[in-house]
Order: structure tokens, then sequence, then C-alpha cells
């Protein structure tokens, strides 16, 4: 038995979850490809999701932000469960997702790119005070404010798509794959600027494939294997578990 | 045993982004080998440089003592290098049968009876005359298959066969595979599923960053370090401004 629920023992005993998601299974056509994923993100930390290819990590970030429907189970958030709502309801409640693929308009500027962040806000002047605060938390990126956002190189506009999503004030902030693309020396500055992020308040899920500086980052971790929660605890637990490289190359780890 | 298929020292860039650095493999006659290795580790590329649809910058391919580096694609096909690729591309609107004649590029007769034997062998005979934009996900995997094996090439490159595909259907895949081996067909397969890969092949050649970081039997390649640490990344964090790290002193 290698499978651990997230949340129990040991883990999250004085921190409250923002979401608890209890056995969600959802796929595409006729295949699942989440097959009872349960595990907890805790208020305040940094949760990272690893594992390997088609382990179901990134249909678990859509399926959290309502782009793919769940069959089974529930995703509970302050009291409400996600499943069933619409991506803009899922937004609403304060989910907000940074996509895997870059995703800022190239041909418009940095300023406009964050500012479309926030363009479900009604009210103008809340927009602007938090760009202000936006660009209190990134200094770099007000600097950069005038550019064109295609004239920036992958990793600042990695931290423009965060500032961008930071418009709304995330309760939970999902981050797929941040160092998708992203030269090593690079990624420092991201996993910098992430951890940044989640002290200034925000609560984050994060989905990585270089999983070691994941985990090192995070304070909770979560192993997935083939639609399932594998092993899950503190980041450095997960880290440390020799059981981490079966679940990646197959082999000595008994059957799930 | 002799290399069938051997690539030395193949570099490969793309627009300064090192894609292959001095990648050198070596695939034995009559044995199924296997190419893993992380997202972006190479693995395409290479055999898009094998097959001729990229161009080494350096370094040369070789089948059996032949030197084909940068052949075209239709010559590294004729030559005896079948492959599919990991999104399939066949032709929609044609039939399944008409994609097989199209692969076997002359009318001689038998043609049909031929690809009809490859249609059966992978198990859609019952689809030759539904078109083939109508086959499911798992279906095009087979007829690219029955499609490269109707040039009965030396050596079969697969791209993911096993990608996207159910269970039962990567266990057809897998005996297809064996049966075929057993029968002298040598294989490069490409692929992400590791038990698919650790049961099937008997040497395992391991990418990271395009460059070979192991090479062994499966049993061997999955205990050892330089895989693991290809698979889980590379720790980009300063020890000392390591809080966790700070705590296990």
């Amino acid at each position: 038995m290698t499978e651990q629920q997230a949340g129990g023992p040991g883990t999250s005993t004085t921190s409250r979850s923002v979401l608890k998601i209890d056995g969600l299974v959802a796929g595409y056509g006729g295949g699942d490809v989440l097959r009872g994923v349960s595990l907890e993100v805790a208020e305040g930390g940094i949760t990272c999701v690893v594992g390997p290819n088609g382990a179901g990590k990134s249909t678990l970030m859509a399926a959290i932000s309502g782009l793919l429907r769940p069959r089974l189970g529930s995703m509970i958030m302050d009291g409400q469960d996600l499943v069933g709502r619409s991506p803009r309801q899922i937004l609403r409640l304060g989910v907000v997702q940074v996509p895997q693929n870059h995703s800022l308009f190239r041909d418009m500027t940095v300023r406009e790119n964050v500012e479309l962040g926030g363009y479900i806000l009604s009210d103008r002047s809340l927009t602007a005070r938090r760009l202000e605060a936006v660009f209190e938390v990134f200094p770099q990126i007000a600097g950069w404010s005038g550019q064109k956002a295609g004239s920036l190189s992958g990793g600042q506009q990695r931290l423009v798509e965060f500032a961008r999503a930071l418009m709304l004030e995330p309760r939970l902030l999902l981050l797929d794959e941040p160092s998708m693309g992203l030269a090593p020396k690079i990624l420092r500055s991201v996993f910098d600027a992430i951890r940044q992020i989640n002290a200034a308040g925000t609560t984050i899920l994060l989905v990585e494939q270089n999983a070691r500086a994941g985990l090192r980052l995070s304070t909770q971790g979560v192993v997935m294997e083939n639609g399932r929660v594998r092993l899950s605890g503190t980041g450095r637990e997960v880290l440390d578990n020799p059981e981490i490289g079966a679940l990646y190359l197959g082999g000595a780890v008994s059957p799930g | 045993m002799s290399a069938l298929l051997r690539t030395e020292g193949v570099y490969k860039s793309f627009g300064g982004v090192r894609a292959l650095d001095t990648c050198t493999i070596e695939v034995a006659e009559g044995t199924v080998a296997g190419l893993i290795g992380p997202n972006g580790s190479g693995k395409t590329t290479l055999f898009n440089v094998i097959t001729g649809y990229n161009k080494a910058d350096a370094g040369e391919v070789y089948l059996a003592d032949r030197r084909i580096t940068n052949s075209a694609p239709d010559k590294v096909f004729a030559l005896g290098i079948g492959r599919t690729f990991q999104l399939t591309r066949i032709f929609p609107r044609l039939t399944v049968m008409e994609n097989m004649l199209v692969a076997s590029q002359h009318s001689r007769a038998g043609a049909r009876k031929r690809a009809m034997e490859q249609l059966e062998f992978v198990g859609i005979d019952g689809y030759h005359a539904a078109l083939a934009g109508t086959l499911s996900y798992g279906q095009r995997k087979l007829l690219e298959l029955a499609y490269v094996l109707v040039a009965d090439p030396a050596i079969i490159l697969l791209d993911e066969p096993a990608g996207g595909v159910n269970l039962s259907l990567v266990n057809h895949i897998a005996h297809r595979i064996r049966e075929l081996n057993a029968a002298g067909k040598t294989f490069l397969i490409v692929e992400h599923n590791m038990e698919f890969v650790m049961g099937l092949c008997d040497q395992v050649t391991v990418l990271d960053s395009g460059t070979v970081v192991a090479a062994g039997p499966p049993d061997i390649v999955r205990t050892d370090r330089r895989v693991l640490d290809a698979y889980l990344g590379e720790d980009i964090e300063e020890t000392e401004d390591d809080p966790a790290a700070a705590e296990d002193a």
C-alpha cells in the first residue's frame, strides 16, 4: 500500500485547507485520466503536484478551474463544491489559473496585459488600486509596463502572467508547470517570484515537471501517477521518499 | 550483435537552443530498444534527425555500415527505416485501404492483398473501407503501424506508440511488437509509459538535455542515479538560504 491520504496524520494539523478534493474522477472522451484523486490544499501554503507524464497533473488543473467537468467526486472550497460550476463562476470564487503555455498578448503592453487580469472587476478604481498593489509586489514589472509583452524574455513573461493573475487577489492561485520551456538559469527567478507571491499571503497549487525544484519550494507535496495520488506529505518528505523514483521509472513500487 | 542503427555525436540546435548534443546511440540488430527521457530531452528530435526530417548540424547517422546522415525522409524510408509519429499522420479523407496503398507506393498486383494482411495483423482489417478520419486515436496508431509494415523496413521507429491509448490497446500493441521482433524486426521506441518500455525493451537509452546519460538493460537503467536525476529535475535552490535544508542541520 503506497497511497497516503493528503492531510493525514502529521500533515497540516494546524492550518485549514482552502480546497479539499475528494474522489475526483475526470477525463476526456471515453477514458478517465483522474481515477479518484483526493488531496487538500492547505491555506497559506504552496502545494506542489508532481508526477510522470500522463499522471493527470494538467487534467487536475483543468478540473479545478472548471475547464473540464469531473464525472465524480467533489472539490470543496470555502464550503462550496466547485464541481459543476463554470470556469467564470470558479474564477469569481477566487481560483485563478496561470496556464502552461505563454498566454500574454504579445502586441499589447505589459501594463495592458496585467490590467486584463482584472477584466471581471467592474470598478475601474479598484483595477487601478490592484495594479498598484501588484506593481508593489513586482517592482520590476512596473519598469517594463510600457513595453510590448512580446519583447520580454520567456522568464519575464512568466512574471507578467503571475502579475496578471494577482489582479483578482486569488484565494487560490493555480500554476501549471511554470518552469516549462524556461532555461535553468531563468528558473530561479521564476521560483523566487512564486515564493514572493506566497509570502505576500496567496495560497498556491503548483504543478511542476521539475519535481526537485518544485517540492523544495513547497510546504506540501503530492506525487500523482496514473490518475491517482500515490505519495503525499511535506515537500521535503515527498522529495526524500525513495518510492518517488519507482513512480517515475516503474518497477520496484508495489502495484496500487 | 552488430549495430543496425547508430548515431555518432549528433548535434542539433534550433535558433541557438541546443536540442541534441554529441548524441551517440546504438540499436543492435534484432533487438527492441527504448529511448526515454524527460520532456524536451531530444527524443523526437533524434528521431527526426535519423529519418531526415531535421538536418543534423554535426555528427553522423549509420544504417548498418551505410552513412545516411541528412538523407531525405523518403530515401531513409526506402533504405529500410520505417517510422510512426507521436501525432499520427494519415490521410483522413482516404479510406484505410487507400492509406495503405499510398504507403505501398506502387500498384503492383498483390499490393492490396499484402495491405490487407497487415491490417489483419494489427487488427483493423474490418475498417478497410472506412475513411481513415473516422478511426479512433488508437486505431489510427494501428493504421500507422500497418502502413509502416507494408514497406517491410529493417528497423521501425515508434514515437509514443502507447501514448493516449487505452490499456487493452497498449497490451495489443506490445504483443504485436513482440511478434514482429520474434520474426526478426528491430525496433527503436520512444515512450513515456515506463511499464511498456521496461517490459518490452532489451536495451534502454536515456536522454537528458540532448545527451545520453545512461544506456543498458531496463533493470540497470531504472536504478541509475543519473536517470532519476534527469526525471526529477535539477535542484535550482542554493542550500544556504533553504529553510528545509536548515531544519535538517
